[in-house]
């Protein structure tokens, strides 16, 4: 059994360079120039509709929820107030970091750091680590964002859910970088010219949480919370839910995201929270589409793919055995077949996993 | 001085769009802007080594396909993270329907 290091600086991550795993070409489905130039088209509409109605939603949900304070009447709009709040800025802060939501980038540019931060993720240091994420996906000691890593540490992905964790390591990464430092990992994917920017923007929002603490203690009561920084954890369970879902359980160190990539089939509601990212193969394959195309990409492409998974149950039902597997064995992970027809799983640089 | 090299027919590009194209060893890109004027830069994102031409034309600005940074084609300036360094632009002109390219 091999022992898995994810540290960015640590043997996994020098293996991956040598190996040739680091920064190699991965399997691509072949598209016509002529096609895939019009599923990577741009337009304003679709995202200007989504923000309309997400910050619609959210203004209208926590002004009820203000209205009813402190009644047991607000709780259901504060935990819709939180979904938006905690789930939907994971995936605006995603799709408007890649720069595709709009065609306009400053709308991009807003939508991203309204979502970065509410979903307390350095909007500079973020776009480098998933410029890495997308590079070497699910490579270990490279990728910086494999949120389910081997053996799986179960209670750390319950406390998730409730965004204990990455609430306290996004605050503490914000005071870390409000001093005028970056973490060392942090300095292997940020190019030095980018520093600055980090530490501005932690700062800028240390004084908005320093502003709304204050607040707080000047009404004695925690309801400027409820508004800024409490919906980060309490709405939370959304994204992870299905963020778990993107690579949880398949292959790591492989250069095909087919294998180490899952595509779900999802309810509309959870779709617009997650901007369509449960067509996650097709995203990591051309993440030149943008989320609204990415329902024809999955119609043009999905032969050439394993079967999505029909549901968020289905894919729970399938993920999580091979974690509990992993648990005694991290070597152990899931295969999907292809369906007929389709193109191999590339097998140059990793071992082809086992039918 | 480097040579005018014979690159393509002004056809093979479409409006708003990108070509590749090898020569010497090298890769280029050349572009045809919405306004039917023609470019050529490098054919590799200074980021890491991807092939722009897979990439997305928009106005006067190429996307490149794996992390969606952004060139100013014309000049080659860097637009958006993570790309932060310039693309080489070279000398383009367009002879009897040939785009010529002095790379
Ligand atoms: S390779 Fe071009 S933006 Fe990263």
């Amino acid at each position: 059994m091999t022992h898995r290091d994810y540290s960015l600086l640590g043997p996994d991550a020098r293996r991956a360079v040598e190996s040739g795993l680091a920064a190699a070409e991965w399997y691509h489905t072949d598209i016509p120039r002529k096609e895939m130039k019009a599923l990577m088209q741009r337009a304003d509409q679709p995202a200007i509709r989504d923000t309309v109605i997400l910050y619609g939603c959210m203004i209208a949900f926590a002004g009820i929820g203000i209205a009813l304070w402190p009644s047991w009447w607000s709780v259901p709009f504060w935990l819709a107030y939180g979904v938006l709040y905690g789930s939907a800025s994971d995936s605006r802060w995603h799709e408007c970091g890649h720069g595709t939501a709009f065609r306009t980038p400053w709308m991009n540019t807003v939508v991203y750091h309204i979502a970065s931060f509410m979903i307390i993720r350095n909007p500079v240091t973020w776009r480098w680590s998933h410029a890495r994420h997308h590079t070497d996906t699910i490579i270990v000691g490279r990728d910086p964002e494999i949120a389910v890593m081997r053996p799986p540490a179960l209670l750390r992905l319950g406390l998730a859910f409730f965004g204990i964790l990455d609430t306290w390591n996004g605050l503490g990464r914000m005071l870390l970088n409000a001093s005028g430092r970056l973490h060392p990992e942090e300095a292997t994917y940020i190019p030095e010219s980018e520093a600055s920017k980090v530490v501005l923007v932690a700062r800028v929002w240390v004084a908005i949480y320093a502003a709304t603490l204050t607040l707080a203690l000047a009404m004695q009561s925690i309801l400027p919370l409820m508004v800024i920084g409490l919906p980060r954890m309490c709405g939370a369970w959304h994204h992870v839910m299905t963020g778990l879902l993107q690579h949880g359980g398949l292959a790591d160190n492989v250069i095909d995201h087919r294998l180490n990539s899952r595509t779900v089939y999802m309810n509309p509601i959870s779709r617009f929270i997650y901007w369509n990212m449960n067509y996650h193969i097709e995203h990591h394959m051309f993440p030149m589409v943008p989320y609204h195309r990415l329902p024809d990409l999955h119609a043009r492409i999905k032969d050439d793919l394993p079967a999505p998974s029909p549901s968020i149950a289905a894919a729970y039902a399938e993920m999580i055995p091979v974690l509990i597997r992993q648990l005694r064995n991290e070597d152990v992970f899931l295969t999907r077949a292809l369906p007929e027809g389709a193109r191999p799983y590339r097998a140059d640089l990793h071992a082809l996993p086992a039918e | 001085m480097a040579d005018w090299i014979d690159a393509c027919a002004a056809d093979d590009i479409d409006e708003e769009d990108v070509i590749r194209f090898d020569h010497g060893g090298r890769t280029f890109a050349i572009y045809r802007s919405p306004e039917d004027a023609y470019y050529c830069t490098d054919g590799l994102c200074t980021h890491e080594q991807v092939h722009l031409a897979d990439g997305l034309v928009m106005d006067h600005v190429i996307e490149c396909p794996k992390h969606n940074g952004q060139f100013d084609y014309r000049t080659g300036e860097a637009k958006r993270a993570p790309v932060c360094v310039n693309l080489a632009t070279y000398p383009v002109r367009v002879e009897g329907g040939r785009v010529m390219v002095q790379v």
